[in-house]
């Protein structure tokens, strides 16, 4: 099993191919000693792509909620490097569906540090206008960030992209929380953005990409819990 | 009836069942229909018959062709329901059926559709069947609005409710009447005072609330013979607590034997399951006995239906899916197992004996704990003496007048005056403020959002004209997937098969959506009357196996899901302090009245009784309000919230439809009571538990589903394969956030208040015991304490905290792994 303690902002550190590694209760993972954070699925302007493609008008805020978490998480933590691991624009016209303010608070977070889009597949050409360096992929502390896990055992990666998901039971009730899923050796990151779903762990989707059997670090609503696999259940 | 047909009067008919209602309603189209000149156009709708159950819509359908072919008329009489095939419905659309029969549902769709005016412009009659039923409801309000949409189309229309026995008939008419003010009599409504919009043509302005139900006679029909009811006590004795009358299984089953077909109505699908069960292990003389109930398939349902119709069943255990709907002239018996809970319902299912108005209906109630006793005791006198409970008026609700406009801006183009007029002429929205509308329509058209986003996808959009319009086609035809009021929780199908092999088998039944979430595969439970095996949930599909040897692992029935009525618990309140009320019930709960007289207090019954009293390593605070499990679960939240902020640190509640039980580790003997129980709990500590509350949660998505914020289903989600969840809660959290005055907020905060919290009935208990809390400081448990002691431990913690504990238990799970 891979070791865990419980650090003192109710953060999970871990170790991954022998990296140190804070899981944050926001769903954010931080990297210490090389001060980067790193956030998978933002998903901005989900909200409005629902009005753009079907008229649906679901509320509009989802980008603000983001933006909010995020810059609690940098005024917290005081990042060097800001990595966005993709999927950081729900669909190819988001960016310019953003909100002026909007627009101007994520351009704020550029300030003063590095701004990393890894692109996904929603965003595969990141940003027009927004300031960052837009990359494929990329290293830090020996780890390779990238959005898409790639299949099979991938030692030393870390992705988002599958938005995961973990379901606990005990006795007659149970909860289902976004979640980090690890087995040391890589990581997949929940997905950050408001109004991002998950998707349950024990799905196929997630099958074959660990070595050993992995846990998950379920998102609580102050620290983050380490879920052992046999505590998992199916939705 | 024939009279005020001719009159062309709006009437509400009521009248117990077996009086032929049905056809007093159809009576005068009929004559009229008889007699129209022939004409060379083709004509278009005549009357249209609206009931809340497409079985029942079907049914009328055969029961009119009888006497349209005995009498030789040249009627047509359709039903269509959302079971009609596609074929026939644009058939109906081209050739007009004389009379329609059909759902309020199917109403709705047909005021979105282009066609509607037209279609609907020769009308002259619609019969509203089960009006008691229907109005004080959302589908109340959706009908109301589809009626008033009707009125303009075919100004002469006449409105025809029936109903059943309703305490206040006004009530009623009030939801059938139309607006439509004789000369000089109309009034703007005050509520528009500050922003009056262009004054809509004379003899639009819709009436007050107060004037309406004058435009709609009223009709009594003959009563019949009065009812035998009879309370049952097993052996002369009834248990402490429980809620499944185990106990008296064997003389339920020898009155089974001896009537010629019985209705056995329970109040959950748990029950019903479980008397079934233990009917059947009774069952030497092997009597057709069925079950019918919501999670059964649509199929099984229809086949006891019709085993029933031909007279081949005994006894049909069932829960309110069988409250109302089609007559069978057999059922000479209705048992009732616990009690009842109100007198209107329990008149209803007794209404469902003997369908003849010269013969007693019989029914027999079978109380399943001490409380119930007195409870079905209060209920058989009730019936005996002709008192029904109050419902309170009724407000429309606006998610629901969000659909309507938007299904009315598929249909036509309309001005925002003329509509805002026609809707005020719809009974519940008759107050309704040129704000509230105002708002509304916003919302339909932008989603009603501070932040600006959307402009430039309206859904509707006002044209050049001034006309507000429907977008374009893709935005009706996406409405017209989503028309209706009836959300229903997800369903789960049961189906047969084994883990592995997730494929073909035959469904048993529809569970809701959390009933999987507590089964490891192996686990046995009772369902549709068997014990099966949970094997594996794929999807939405969970897969079992039968297990008949077994026994079921999992009997987790709950209490009733209505609440206690006011009227009833008034009356067991009153008899339990009139000790001469006490010679009607048996001898124990006679000797419990008298130990609890004699050990603790037995109220006034305008006071609340409270006791307190230590047990092992807990202190208990127990208080009786009678009020029901709704309110019951509210003031015990907030009470807990308040004792917490004392520092006296409440550990657990459980409350049910008669006390409310709260423990914790220091003694509660000391607090100022009144301060306690103050009104003021209504305001800050509501709103803030409110708003962290699943119930505000689940209200949301209802209100979210029926204005079309969301959808049943987003095309393109379901394409990636994975399931992958977006829920609302997420959408809530979000609103709530950013914008908590917003319109859906608002939807969901008032019916959270109304039907999930029950708060209006909290405030008046409040209200009713403000200074008389009677104060019993014990030493140990008194006898009332009992039942709801025995219930501890039966319920689910809700809320977050709760959640976090069992990240927190699973953790420690994994550290002791870790250890290991």
């Amino acid at each position: 099993m891979t070791p865990f303690s419980l650090s003192a902002c109710g953060g999970l550190r871990v170790t991954v191919a022998d990296a140190p590694l804070v899981l944050r209760a926001s769903g954010a993972l931080w990297l210490e000693a090389e001060r980067a954070l790193i956030v998978a699925d933002l998903h901005f302007e989900k909200g409005s792509s629902y009005a753009a493609r079907f008229g649906q008008m679901l509320p509009p805020y989802d980008t603000r909620e983001t933006l909010n978490r995020l810059e609690a998480e940098v005024t917290a933590l005081s990042p060097a490097r800001l990595v966005f691991l993709g999927d950081s624009f729900h669909d190819h016209q988001a960016e310019a569906r953003l909100a002026a303010e909007d627009a101007a608070r994520l351009a704020a977070l550029a300030r003063g540090r590095t701004l990393i889009w890894a692109v996904g597949n929603h965003d595969e050409d990141g940003p027009r206008d927004l300031p960052g360096d837009v990359v494929d992929e990329l290293l830090i502390a020996g780890l390779r960030l990238r959005h898409e896990p790639a299949p099979g055992p991938q030692p030393g990666e870390v992705a988002g992209h599958l938005h995961p998901a973990a379901r606990v039971s005990s006795g007659r009730a149970s909860v289902r929380r976004r979640c980090f899923v690890t087995d040391g050796s890589r990581l997949i990151l929940p997905a950050f953005g408001a109004y991002t779903g998950g998707l349950n762990i024990l799905d196929k989707a997630f099958g074959g990409m660990f070595d050993s059997t992995p846990m998950a670090g379920a998102l609580g609503s102050k620290r983050v819990h380490a879920v052992g696999w046999k505590s998992l259940r199916p939705d | 009836m024939i009279e005020k047909g001719r009159q062309g009067r709006n009437v509400l008919l009521i009248a117990p069942t077996g009086g032929g209602k049905t056809l007093a309603g159809f009576l005068p189209s009929l004559i009229e229909l008889a007699q129209r000149p022939p004409r060379n156009t083709p004509a278009g709708v005549h009357t249209l018959y609206i009931s809340p159950l497409k079985a029942l819509a079907v049914d009328i359908e055969r029961n009119l062709a009888t006497p349209i072919r005995e009498m030789g008329l040249k009627i047509v009489a359709e039903s269509r329901t959302g079971d009609t095939g596609e074929a026939r419905k644009a058939r109906q659309r081209l050739r007009p059926p004389d009379i329609l029969l059909t759902t309020p549902e199917q109403l709705a769709l047909f005021c979105a559709w282009e066609g509607a005016r037209e279609y609907f412009a020769d009308l002259s009659c619609v019969i509203i069947d089960e009006a008691h039923a229907m109005w004080p409801s959302k589908r109340g309000d959706l009908l109301a609005l589809g009626l008033a949409r009707l009125q303009l189309f075919a100004p002469r229309l006449r409105r025809v409710g029936l109903s059943a026995t309703v305490d206040d008939p006004d009530l009623v008419r009030r939801w059938l009447g139309c607006g439509d003010p004789p000369p000089g009599d109309g009034g703007q409504s005050s509520a528009a005072s500050k922003h009056t919009p262009p004054s809509g043509p004379a003899g639009h302005l819709p009436l007050q609330g107060e004037d309406r139900s004058s435009n709609v006679d009223l009709v009594l029909g003959v009563g019949g013979a009065r009812p035998i009811v009879e309370v049952l006590v097993s052996g002369g004795k009834v248990p402490w607590a429980g809620h499944t009358a185990e106990h008296a299984m064997a003389e339920v089953y020898q009155l089974i034997l001896e009537a010629r077909t019985a209705l056995v109505f329970v109040n959950t699908r748990f029950q019903a399951e479980f008397a079934f069960q233990e009917l059947w292990k009774l069952n030497d003389a092997g009597l057709a006995i069925a079950l019918h109930h919501g999670s059964l398939s649509a199929e099984q349902r229809r086949k006891v239906e019709a085993a029933m119709g031909r007279g081949e069943i005994r006894a049909v255990v069932c829960t309110s899916t069988l409250d109302m709907g089609i007559d069978w002239g057999d059922v000479d018996l209705v048992i009732q197992l616990a009690a009842p809970k109100g007198a209107s319902r329990m008149v209803q299912r007794i209404g469902r004996a003997n369908h003849r108005l010269d013969e007693p209906s019989r029914a027999v109630l079978v109380p399943a704990s001490r409380f119930e006793m007195l409870e079905c005791r209060a209920a058989a006198d009730a019936i005996l003496g002709g008192y029904l409970d109050g419902e309170p008026a009724r407000t429309g609700a606006l998610d629901v007048l969000a659909q309507h406009i938007m299904g009315c801006a598929c249909s036509e183009p309309f001005a925002l005056t003329d509509l805002y007029d026609e809707v005020r002429s719809a009974g519940p929205y008759a107050d309704l403020s040129w704000e509230d509308f105002e708002t509304v329509v916003d919302f339909v058209s932008t989603g009603g959002y501070a932040l600006k986003a959307y402009d430039k996808f309206r859904r509707i959009v006002p044209g050049p004209d001034g006309l507000w319009r429907a977008r374009n086609p893709q935005t009706i035809q996406r409405h017209r997937m989503n028309v209706g009021t009836i959300v229903t929780a997800a369903t789960i199908n049961v189906r047969i098969g084994g883990g592995r092999k997730p494929v073909g088998g035959r469904k048993v039944g529809e569970a809701e959506e959390g009933f999987f979430e507590q089964m490891k595969p192996g686990d046995t439970f009772i369902f549709a009357g068997q014990v099966w095996r949970f094997n594996s949930l794929v999807g939405t599909d969970a897969f079992v196996s039968p297990a008949p040897h077994d026994d079921p692992m999992l009997p987790s029935w709950g209490g009733s899901k209505f609440p206690l009525s006011t009227y009833l618990a008034s009356r067991v309140r009153q008899m339990m302090h009139d000790e001469r009320e006490w010679a009607a019930l048996p001898a124990d709960v006679q000797e419990w009245l008298g130990y609890q007289k004699r050990r603790s207090i037995i109220p006034d019954d305008n006071e609340m009784l409270l006791e307190t009293f230590p047990r092992g390593k807990r202190f208990h605070l127990v208080c009786y309000p009678f009020d029901g499990r709704i309110a019951h679960t509210t003031l015990a939240m907030l009470l807990t919230r308040r004792l917490d902020r004392l520092g006296v640190g409440p550990l657990g509640f459980v409350a049910n439809d008669y006390a409310v039980n709260i423990w914790s580790l220091k003694p509660m003997d000391g607090l100022d009571l009144d301060a306690l129980f103050d009104e003021d709990m209504l305001g800050d500590d509501l709103e803030a538990w409110l708003e962290e509350s699943f119930l505000m949660k689940r209200a949301f998505k209802a209100c979210a589903l029926i204005a079309g914020l969301i959808e049943r289903r987003y095309p393109g989600e379901e394409k990636s394969g994975r399931q992958v969840t977006f829920s609302t809660d997420l959408i809530y959290d979000v609103l709530r956030r950013h914008q908590p005055d917003h319109l859906m907020l608002r939807c969901a905060r008032s019916d959270a208040a109304a039907g999930l919290l029950d708060v209006a009935r909290l405030g008046d208990m409040l209200a009713r015991i403000k200074g008389r809390i009677r104060h019993a400081a014990l030493d140990h448990v008194s006898p009332f304490a009992v039942p709801i002691m025995l219930e501890i431990g039966r319920e689910r913690a809700p809320g977050d905290a709760a959640g976090e504990m069992i990240l927190a238990e699973a953790e420690d799970e994994l550290i002791a792994e870790a250890m290991a």
